[in-house]
């Protein structure tokens, strides 16, 4: 039903997957985003870095709508999202994870990826145990062998390490065919085995599946994505192939401190 | 429905292995119990004990695993108590509409779910001491309105006379029969919570209490979710308050105190929240203390030992009950505090 719905709002062109104009956010006085225009074709992966306070995070709530834009548009796949709720973007396919690991420490692993596929469908309200034969728990272990988590299937989720939380945090955004997906920092804190993993994860998702990565690992960043927005002080300052940032000078100073290469 | 539906049970377990050894040997015990135990022990004790088992096993459900804790569950069950006396009979010389028990007992449990619903609906707004605060705000202001409406609740007074049915040739109010009735309504509400702790709805609420934000983002709706968890802790509440009717044959403000309010939640912290048999077990002992504390340390002091077996055994440890056994057998209470197991 939504996606019909979906069909009918479709304007613009359809073969971006997001389309930015013009967005900006203020927080009084502070201008966190300003005249940010960006265009990301259907299944494209792209890396957007800078340094702290760059306004990447805020970047990723106003296409979310975990708060609006102050001023632009914002389109997912040619259809005007730019006032809708985050759980309206969320069933158009939109998903992002956290900084910080959002997660359910209480629960297994897999109930949590179950929960998360449960919450796009329409039988999200049940006094039913769900039968192992369910399709959302079907789903949910297909989920869990794609972020290679199926040793810790039936593990507390409090008790999984920093970097299985992490890759759980991923799990949660892939259920429910997302189209789209906002990757905040999910590198942080991990160990050079655990980025590697990382890596073949983000490497091994269904082609149709576009992404935006935040990263400052520029090893992760630039072996995961296609191309690259370079972001400072709330503004988009340079775009590029990972090859061309990697060796701009600009980005050199302003982002490696001149030091890198 | 069907109760065969779980997850991660292999399919040659049958349903007695599926029940555990535990819930098999506690079962005879508590059924074989009235063979052994005299008609004060049945009732004083063992029928007590499942009313304010089922009362925590209310807030346990709320806590546990929505992660609200309320005072008011003593309130929710007085106004089913109330509910029997003013729709049954009683002999306070005021209202008392003389429906029989099969229709004033489901109307009963439905004003006290509804009313759980609506405490639910103002309080969730609210969390963590201010959920507390906000309930213990409510179950005061019942207790107090209650004390001074006479046109509905009899005043100090409250109502009296009220008599448990006899049917099938069995009058329920005998020792016997009373101590099946509770274990019978505390059994079924133990297994539905059981059962519902690893059902949609029971994660849901799990994952809710241990991150909205993240369950709102995924597309549930956390307001509701929450408020109908009030809704059934509402019926387990209702249930144990026409027990508690029937049990005590009055029904009076003091009934639904603070000093009450304060016992259901001393017994679900000293049982344990993590699991549904916590609020029985804890009911047991703080049962057991109320009864027995004035043998052993005389009529001014009984109270000073009830609270400091309650300090050793939350400074011991945190998960009450639960957690000591926890410490003793750490592997078998890993088996059987994993939920819904």
């Amino acid at each position: 039903m939504t996606e019909s719905f979906a069909a009918n709002r479709l304007q613009g062109s359809g073969a971006y997957a997001l389309e930015l104009d013009g967005v900006a956010r203020h927080f009084g006085a502070l201008v966190a985003l300003s005249g940010i225009n960006m265009r990301i074709a259907a299944g494209e992966r792209r890396a957007v870095l800078g340094s702290n306070g760059a306004g990447k995070t805020t970047l990723f709530n106003a296409v979310t709508g975990d708060f609006l834009p102050t001023a632009g548009r914002i389109r997912f796949f040619g259809e005007d999202i730019t006032d809708l709720p985050p759980h309206e973007r969320i069933r158009r396919g939109l998903r992002r994870t956290y900084q910080i690991s959002q997660l359910f420490k209480g629960l297994s692993v897999l109930d949590s990826i179950f929960l998360a596929c449960r919450g796009v469908s329409r039988r999200r309200f049940s006094l039913l145990r769900p039968a192992t034969s369910d399709v959302n728990m079907v789903q949910a272990e297909s989920i869990l062998n794609a972020v290679h988590l199926e040793a810790y299937r039936d593990t507390l989720v409090a008790t999984l390490s920093h970097g299985q939380q992490r890759q759980l945090e991923i799990a949660l955004a892939l259920a429910g065919a997302p189209r789209f997906i906002l990757f905040d920092e999910p590198a942080a804190g991990l160990s050079p085995t655990e980025r590697r993993d990382l890596v073949a994860i983000l490497n091994a998702l269904p082609k149709h599946i576009g992404y935006i990565i935040i990263e400052h690992d520029l090893d992760v960043a630039l072996r995961v994505s296609e191309y690259v927005s370079m972001m400072h002080n709330g503004r988009l300052f340079k775009e590029g192939t990972p090859q061309e940032i990697e060796a701009d000078p600009e980005v050199q100073e302003i982002y490696l401190g001149g030091k890198h290469g | 429905m069907s109760l065969a539906i779980t997850t991660n049970v292999t399919p040659q377990q049958n349903w007695l292995e599926r029940l555990g050894a535990g819930h098999i040997i506690l079962a005879v015990a508590l059924m074989l119990y009235p063979l052994v135990a005299s008609d004060f022990f049945l009732t004083q004790i063992g029928g007590y004990s499942l009313i304010f088992g089922m009362l925590g096993l209310s807030l346990m459900l709320l806590a546990g695993y929505g992660g609200m804790v309320s005072l008011a569950q003593i309130t929710v069950a007085g106004i089913s108590a109330y509910a029997i006396a003013i729709l049954g009979n009683n002999n306070s010389n005021i209202l008392g509409f003389g429906w029989p028990w099969w229709l004033a007992v489901p109307f009963a449990v439905l004003a006290a779910a509804l009313a759980s619903a609506l405490i639910g609906w103002v309080s969730v707004r609210t969390e963590g001491i201010y959920t507390i605060m906000i309930t213990l705000a409510i179950a005061t202001a019942t207790y107090y309105f209650a004390q001074q409406n006479y046109a509905i609740f009899n005043g100090h007074s409250g109502y009296t006379g009220i008599r448990a049915p006899a049917f099938w040739g069995i009058g329920w109010r005998d020792a016997r029969p009373f101590y099946y009735l509770c274990l019978g309504l505390a059994v079924l509400s133990y297994a539905a919570v059981l059962y519902g702790s690893r059902s949609t709805f029971g994660m849901t609420l799990q994952a809710i209490r241990d991150n909205p934000r993240r369950m709102r983002a995924l597309g549930y709706h956390v307001t509701a979710h929450k408020v109908f968890a009030w809704l059934l802790a509402g019926v387990i509440a209702g249930l144990a308050g026409v027990l508690l009717v029937w049990f005590n044959g009055r029904v009076s403000p003091g009934t639904i105190g603070v000093d009450a309010a304060i016992d259901v939640l001393i017994i679900a912290v000293i049982g344990g929240l993590r699991h549904p048999i916590g609020p029985f077990l804890g009911a047991v002992v703080v049962v057991l203390m109320q009864t027995f504390a004035i043998d052993i340390v005389g009529a001014e002091r009984f109270n000073t030992l009830i609270g400091m077996v309650f300090l050793v055994i939350v400074f011991v440890s945190p998960d009450g009950i639960l957690g000591l056994w926890g410490r003793i057998k750490p592997h078998l209470a890993q088996e059987s505090l994993r939920p819904g197991q």
